[in-house]
């Protein structure tokens, strides 16, 4: 069972200077943006060549990256923009911050395919506000050679195709990763989601047509178009193209992000990072960043990571950012740390998510100061219903999913905590193994 | 036509909807009722507070019917127990931090929250954590603020950003934290900004002056229209046993829309004013002392009978009644000087006056016009409701100019802001350049004669000229102007020139309804031109009256006469009607006669597009005043005045409006002979600009309205 690691977004990782133009090069970068100058493709072929890779959007949701690009209309003669999202910033992930900081230039060349087949002749980079001191920079320093190269620009290399790239930082809001939060912070406003329709291609930055992508999956782009969609799709099985950048972290032996191809067995990528730390039983994964639905060792054991094996699991791919808990875990605890995150990053536009994220996370403080009710477990799971589906963008549900599957899979472990006034089952467990 | 029905189902039923609505305004149009908070007609859509959510047939979740267009064939479930049981999520997230202070709160009765929780609220409460306590804002003296009831549904934010143009309140914070607030310490400032008050669907922003005073179910609504400017806004007062507690709008599409400006709002607190003249009094040898009604009103009968000449001037927001009594009071007694015109300095072509002044258009049109040019016009503090209607044209695309010699402040983008020198001479340019190679009116030649248009000026001609639809508005600075012929004959050159509408924002409520009335010396009911032309309002001042008979007129703030008073207290005998005593009126006048307020009589006033509206009196009369109307009825009597056996004020109505007859309003500009140039006499419009807060003497007495930042900028001589 070897992988063949770091195909796509990594692919110049472990070069000198591995964000370097040249280094880039070495790996065949530029080789399909030189190709769509020298007018070897049409924007309705490069998005034929994206939908049939598979690409899927890996900022979480998953749409296909080639469908949402065919929503954006072409040749109108008004602004179109491309809006990569940056602001990376799902509890477990850190992968996009790799991107930009050893291969930025993969995102480069990436902008400027995916701007060209959706008629954007502008196109912003919005990074998370933390990333402002080395990768910021990194994804600076290589849209800089890139112009100072040529390849960027007004009518680049003659081509008469005309890009611009801007760099974006944030301020640091979870909630400005939601792409309609995004668009209105880069517009300078509050970053509060809005609400849909209108859908971003027909009314997105400024008013106009816009596509948001997450990085991975731009940085993917010019893999495709170099090796073909067929070679992409068929890294991955069927529904899932390509590789992922797993995140992996928490209880976890090797910590750190892999490019593997998709749809590699769990227990494969387990043992790729060492397997769980100090040699303890696996308890429970999130397997695709802390709004994902947990998933009890028994199962994730048996899931390939990939969009369908998860979601048919109960969970969801998310942004691969593979979060490990051994047997010591609280799941209390976790789930208490979990709703706290949610509650702070609300935007506080609409009510259930206003509402509910506090009282979800009382709740649970509540239980582990050993002043919870029976009641309050029903009522946990009754709150999150009601918040997800209810909100304007899927911060509401990225709080109740987590508490609905915490719930159903640990329900002993918040029922023993109520009964024993906030003592953990595992922390009893442990004592009286001791 | 017909590709715009969508034909769709409301809970079963089949409806057909117009494409482009959202599933609310089809659901409203059945009459199929969506519980909601923060949407709202007359604001843009945010679909935050989630109370609205339906269920639609396909569709995974439910959605906001505020904010999901309407499809062909759209299966829509208002009722179903899935829209049901979301809206009843959204109820409980909302109560677990709404406080439970019903019973103090002034919302209490008539509130949104309360209403619907009654539908959709459990009758206890799950939460039991901590709830959430915001700190209260100073937000002015209008509005007060109790922000822990505050449900987040941004309409009042909204309001700021769309409907004033000035955004004084936001949203600061995040989550649990979202507090609406100004960004930094300071009071709302807009002439609309206590509409937010009737906007807030709960208890956290209320009426400051009303503040614990009464409760909705206590107080009786009647309607009442405006007595401030020429709009005529539609209101309610709430009146609890007589005395009006508030005042809220009344919805009228054609005037105020659901809007009231502060001063119609607030202004009835003066009603109960400590400067209430409360009974007659009359001087006696400089002293004086309070005289019962019988012997006040002989008094005044007599020195009116005894005067050789005799002069009566009413303020403009009379009404048609009292003016009609006016006019024939003054008919009766054999003179023509008789007036209403009492801001007015220049009468040289009065005769050029319209019948009465009107807008030259509906209040509504004026958003539908590609231009306009208000000139002479401070228009936020003239007619608040007016300068609404310019800023939504101007949203829409028009092009709004100002010629005034100072600038005032518009939240929208101004086209051409003509400014810095006297109006005449702005106007002038205008003129010319609106004549390009045309000849002017000869009545502008004279004005017009070396003056070269500046580009800006010419910007403004052409605006106005390639518009469909243009209008030029008159306002009350210029009605006020040392040169107001020379103002007028250019402004109707331009309006001629360039084919746009003529039109005039007059003062007061009612100066329309009583130059119908015939309250003028040149012209008698109906704009029918009198034989002998009696003196005018400024004239009247200066000449030696036996007896002046004044009509809800303080001398001091009322008259363009600086020295009003003194030359008042010269006349013969001075007879004041009036519901306050000031000092310049004890320095005026001889008699003072205790009459009510708007509220307190009923009448009419015309307002600025010729719609008539009736009104009754709605609170009792404070201490021993009486309607105008009845005292001047009295007052026929008492001068053996044929026909003054008026019963009620709808029979002086009728006789009004039988001797008025049909009159169509007609803006056209008859005057033919040349006016000359101004010489001198164009002065700065800063010197007779009334502010916001001062136009009468019930604004002057409104406490709230003397509090606020408006005010005390007018205080300091800033008149933006």
């Amino acid at each position: 069972m070897a992988y063949e690691q770091n195909l796509v977004c990594f692919s110049t990782v472990g070069e000198e200077e591995s964000w370097s133009l040249a280094a880039y090069e070495k790996h065949g970068g530029y080789k399909a943006w030189r190709e769509v100058l020298a007018g070897k493709w049409t924007p309705e072929k490069l998005i034929d060549e994206v939908k049939a890779s598979g690409l899927r959007g890996r900022g979480g949701a998953g749409f296909p990256t080639g469908l949402k690009w065919s929503f954006m209309p072409r040749g109108t003669g008004g602004q179109n923009y491309l809006v990569v999202n940056s602001d990376e910033s799902e509890p477990g992930t850190c992968h996009d911050r790799e991107i930009l900081r050893y291969n930025p230039h993969a995102l480069v060349e990436g902008i400027a395919i995916a701007a060209y087949a959706m008629d954007a002749t502008v196109a912003y980079n919005y990074i998370r506000g933390e990333f402002m001191d080395e990768p910021a920079p990194r994804f600076e320093a290589a849209v800089k050679e890139a112009y100072d190269a040529g390849l960027l620009g007004k009518n680049v290399l003659g081509s008469g195709i005309d890009i611009d790239v801007e760099t974006f930082i944030g301020a640091g809001a979870y909630i400005c990763g939601e792409e309609t939060a995004l668009l209105e912070s880069l517009e300078g406003k509050q970053g509060k989601p809005r609400f849909k329709p209108p859908f971003p291609a027909n009314f997105g930055l400024y008013g106009r047509p816009t596509t948001i992508n997450n990085t991975q999956s731009i940085a993917s782009v010019p893999a495709i178009v170099r090796e073909g969609a067929q070679w992409f799709a068929d890294l991955g099985p069927e529904g899932s193209g390509g590789t992922a950048l797993f995140a992996v972290s928490g209880h976890i032996e090797k910590p750190g992000n892999y490019e593997l191809p998709m749809g590699i067995p769990f227990k494969d990528l387990l043992e790729l990072c060492g397997g769980v730390w100090k040699g303890r039983k696996l308890k429970a994964v999130i397997p695709g960043g802390s709004s994902c639905k947990v998933l009890p060792a028994d199962i994730i054991m048996n899931c390939t990571m990939d969009y369908n094996s998860l979601m048919e699991a109960g969970s969801s791919f998310g942004t691969g950012a593979v979060m490990v808990m051994d047997e010591t875990t609280c799941m209390v605890k976790v789930l208490r740390r979990i709703s706290r995150f949610y509650m702070a990053e609300s935007c506080g536009q609409c009510t259930p998510c206003r509402e509910g994220t506090g009282w979800l996370y009382r709740m649970l403080t509540r239980i582990m100061e050993g002043q919870g009710e029976e009641s309050d477990l029903e009522k946990l799971v009754d709150v999150a219903n009601k918040i997800e589906g209810h909100t304007i963008c899927a911060l509401g549900d990225a709080a109740a999913w987590p508490v609905q599957s915490f719930l159903e899979h640990y329900y002993e472990e918040f029922e023993y905590m109520v009964r024993n006034k906030g003592v953990s089952m595992v922390d009893a467990a442990g004592d009286a193994a001791a | 036509m017909s590709d715009d029905i969508l034909n769709i189902e409301v809970d079963g039923k089949p409806v057909e909807a117009r494409k482009g609505q959202m599933i609310i305004e089809a659901t409203d149009h059945i009459g199929a009722y969506v519980p909601r908070f923060c949407y709202h007609e007359k604001l843009s859509i945010a679909a935050n507070c989630r109370m609205c959510l339906v269920e639609v047939e396909k569709v995974p979740k439910p959605v906001p019917a505020c904010a999901t267009p309407i499809n062909e064939g759209m299966k829509i479930f208002t009722k179903s127990p899935r829209a049901i049981s979301a809206q009843k999520a959204t109820m409980e997230f909302l109560l677990i931090n709404h406080p439970l202070d019903c019973p103090i709160c002034d919302q209490g009765g008539e509130c949104e929250l309360q209403d619907l929780a009654m539908g959709y609220g459990s009758d206890v409460s799950r939460y039991n954590d901590r709830k959430r306590v915001v700190k209260d804002k100073n937000i002015g003296p209008l509005v007060s603020t109790d922000m822990t009831r505050c449900i987040h549904c941004t309409r009042c934010v909204r309001f700021g950003e769309e409907i004033t143009g000035k955004p004084q309140l936001g949203t600061t914070q995040r989550g649990e934290n979202n507090t609406i607030s100004t960004y930094i310490e300071q009071s709302i400032d807009h002439e609309l900004s206590a509409n937010i008050i009737d906007l807030c669907p709960v208890g956290a922003l209320n009426n400051k002056p009303y503040r614990y005073s009464a409760r909705a179910w206590e107080m009786t609504q009647h309607a009442a229209v405006s007595p401030h400017d020429c709009v005529g806004s539609n209101m309610y007062a709430h009146v609890l046993r007589g005395t009006v507690k508030r005042i809220v709008p009344r919805n009228n599409e054609s005037i105020n829309e659901s809007w009231l400006a502060d001063r119609d709002r607030f202004s009835y607190e003066a009603i109960y004013s400590e400067d209430r003249l409360l009974a007659p009094r009359v001087k006696r040898n400089g002293e004086w002392s309070e005289i019962d009604w019988e012997d006040a009103l002989a008094e005044a009968a007599q020195a009116l009978r005894g005067a050789e000449k005799t002069g009566f001037l009413t303020g403009p927001s009379a009404t048609l009644e009292e003016g009609h009594l006016l006019t024939r009071l003054a008919d009766h007694l054999g003179t023509a000087n008789i007036d209403h015109r009492i801001g007015r300095r220049d009468f040289a072509d009065q005769e050029n006056d319209p019948v009465y002044p009107s807008l030259g258009c509906e209040i509504a049109d004026i958003e539908t016009q590609g231009a306009i040019l208000v000139a002479g016009s401070n228009l936020r503090h003239e007619a608040p409701i007016l300068a609404h209607r310019v800023r939504k044209a101007a949203l829409a695309g028009a092009e709004i100019s100002f010629a005034n010699s100072s600038e005032h402040e518009y939240y929208f983008d101004v086209a051409n802001y003509l400014s810095g020198t006297g109006l005449v001479e702005l106007l002038s340019g205008i003129a010319v350049a609106a004549a390009k190679g045309k000849s002017l009116p000869k009545v502008a030649r004279q004005l017009c004669a070396d003056v070269k248009a500046t580009t800006e000026q010419k910007a403004v001609a052409e605006s106005l000229a390639d518009a469909e639809n243009a209008l030029v508005l008159i306002g009350d600075i210029a009605g006020r102007h040392a040169a107001f012929s020379a103002v007028r004959a250019l402004a109707a050159a331009i309006s001629k020139l360039t084919g746009a509408k003529l039109g005039t924002v007059s003062a007061g409520a009612n100066s329309a309804g009583l130059s119908l009335a015939g309250v003028l010396p040149h012209r008698r009911q109906g704009g029918e031109t009198r034989d002998v032309v009696g003196l005018n309002a400024g004239d009247m001042l200066d000449s030696s009256l036996g007896a002046v008979l004044l009509l809800n007129i303080e001398p001091d703030a009322d008259l363009a006469d600086a020295g009003a008073v003194s030359k008042l207290s010269k006349q013969g005998f001075v007879v004041a009607l009036t519901p306050f005593v000031s000092d310049a009126l004890l320095e005026a006048a001889d008699l003072l006669l205790p009459v009510g307020t708007f509220a307190e009589t009923s009448g009419t006033y015309i307002n600025a597009a010729g719609t008539w509206q009736s009104f009754r009196g709605v609170a009792n009369p404070v201490g021993e005043s009486r309607p105008a109307w009845k005292v001047l009825r009295v007052l026929g009597n008492l001068v053996e005045a044929d026909g003054f056996e008026y019963v009620t004020s709808e029979d002086v109505l009728e006789e009004a409006r039988a001797q008025i007859g049909e009159v169509a309003a007609d803006n056209e500009y008859k005057g033919k002979a040349a006016i000359a140039k101004p010489n001198g006499k164009d002065v700065s419009s800063a010197d007779i600009d009334v502010s916001l807060y001062s136009v009468d003497g019930l604004v002057r007495r409104a406490k709230a309205l003397q509090l606020t930042a408006a005010a005390q900028r007018a205080a300091d001589g800033d008149s933006t």
